[in-house]
């Protein structure tokens, strides 16, 4: 090898001596451990609209209990396992917002319920709220603005 | 004057290393290394209600095997030099607050071991001092919070990714002995190479640890086959291999005789560690447990040892700032 000159051109080397992660891989394990999560949502929605809820109820029914699970199995040291297999096919779903509370929750205990728990909570969540919530205002707004029919109906 | 030529320095008076202990962790345990260590752990807690106060009672007792291994009384070290990776130092200054010994923290990053063994030598060389505990510690757990994510978050590490070492190395200098020897060294210059990754941490500090071995050779004139092994701190595979091919373009082949801590520790396929071990665990307990009982069986005469770090925070490389590496070399033999 010839000796290197640039930040550049180590750049270049380095990128060239990094493993790329297993891109194929991780798509095929996202896509089907999310089809199963959101089909088990599915079943979970089924039952409860045979057993007679209508279907807003059986939808907050859906997430408490996606949510409950995650929050569980992040607790017992699993979710994170599956995490690492399943990447954004756990983590796009509504339990990967339950696991993004809980473990900075579970992490920060040690600091006390106040500063460490209450404050770090949301330390990974946060940034998904202040951009979720953000952009669902802007998005609203657009839609006053532009759906005149919604507007009559106000 | 002790230098040889441009940053390189060697002792009169070689200085003994005695009393090398590690305590590990459990996924160390499961390495290949693990029969080396003097103790490993079953549980990362230790039996205390957080991770800092478990890394904390990991440089306690490591340092406290050292004392007692030497059979040196307490009374009689003159200075303590300890670093870790948590803010401020508190494993070292926590686990060494009873101690009663004057101490000195230092911040070296994963090179901060070797800069203890370094800085001891020379309070021992300039009569300052007759006996000097070194150690360092890191715990994947404390690191891990203060560095990336909760351990429970679920998310996916990249292949380049580096596993902190849970574990503390301590050991002490002094001015009489029997060996092994620190006979020389090369403090390093802080190498920024631009990489801003900070996932790939070999490749930021391999510069650095070139810059130094390769200073090293032409101050003292040794080339690598002078040494039985060469082992650097905490490069990992993909720093390991880097390292290997910058040598190469300057002409020095170190692949027949050089290895990393980092490699070393873990078992890539079985433990899932990635790119291989790193923190200022690593060098040290792999250097306390495995490489020193190389020497005293002297299955190694001569060994290179060269801690490398890296210089960043996590708010450095939020604001986009490339990580400066550095490394230090010791020479040790028999």
């Amino acid at each position: 090898m010839k000796p290197i000159q640039s930040k550049e051109e180590y750049q270049e080397y380095v990128d060239q001596k990094t493993p790329n992660s297993p891109i194929a891989k991780n798509c095929f394990n996202a896509f089907w451990v999310g089809g199963v999560i959101c089909a088990i949502g599915q079943i979970i929605f089924e039952i409860c609209k045979t057993r007679g809820l209508d279907e807003t109820n059986s939808y907050t029914i859906v997430s408490m209990l996606l949510v409950f699970f995650s929050a569980f199995l992040t607790g017992l040291n699993i979710f994170n396992k599956i995490g690492k297999f399943a990447g954004a096919g756990s983590l796009v779903p509504i339990t990967g917002f339950a696991n993004s509370i809980v473990s900075p929750a579970m992490e920060y205990k040690s600091e006390g319920y106040v500063m460490g728990v209450g404050a770090k909570m949301f330390t990974v969540a946060g940034p998904v709220l202040v951009y979720g919530i953000s952009s669902s205002i802007i998005i609203g707004i657009i839609y006053i603005i532009f759906n005149t029919q919604s507007l009559t109906l106000i | 004057m002790k230098k040889i030529g441009e940053q390189s320095y060697f002792l009169q008076k070689p200085v003994n290393i005695c009393g090398a202990s590690a305590i590990v962790g459990p996924k160390e345990k499961e390495g290949p290394l693990h029969s080396y260590f003097d103790q490993c752990l079953e549980d990362e807690f230790w039996g205390e209600k957080s991770w800092e106060s478990a890394e904390s009672k990991f440089v306690k007792e490591t340092t406290n095997m050292a004392i007692s291994k030497s059979g040196i009384a307490v009374n009689q070290i003159d200075f303590c030099l300890a670093g870790d990776l948590l803010n401020q130092c508190i494993a070292s200054s926590f686990g060494l607050r009873e101690s009663n010994i004057p101490y000195f923290g230092l911040f070296g990053a994963c090179s901060t071991f070797v800069e203890s063994l370094i800085l001891g030598s020379c309070l021992i060389d300039g009569d300052f001092a007759t006996n000097v505990l070194c150690a360092s510690s890191s715990h994947f757990c404390s690191a891990e919070k203060q560095f990336r994510f909760p351990l429970e978050l679920g998310n996916q590490r990249p292949p380049s990714s580096q596993w902190t070492v849970t574990g503390s190395g301590a050991t002490i200098l002094t001015k009489d002995g029997t060996g092994p020897f620190i006979t020389g060294f090369t403090p390093g210059k802080i190498v920024d190479m631009g990489i801003k990754d900070a996932n790939n941490m070999g490749a930021a500090m391999a510069g650095a640890a070139e810059d130094t071995l390769i200073r090293h050779f032409k101050d003292t004139g040794t080339k690598p086959s002078d040494y039985d092994a060469i082992f650097t701190g905490d490069l990992g595979y993909i720093g390991k291999d880097i390292l290997i091919d910058l040598a190469s373009s300057k002409g020095y082949n170190i692949k027949s005789n050089y290895t990393d801590c980092g490699v070393m520790i873990f078992d890539k396929e079985k433990q899932d560690t990635h790119s291989g071990g790193s923190g200022c665990g690593c060098v040290a307990s792999v250097f306390c447990g495995y490489i020193y009982k190389m020497l005293q069986k002297k299955e190694y005469k001569k060994v290179l040892l060269i801690a490398t770090g890296a210089l960043m925070n996590s708010t450095s490389s939020q604001q986009g700032e490339s990580i400066p590496g550095i490394a230090h070399a010791v020479s040790i033999k028999i």
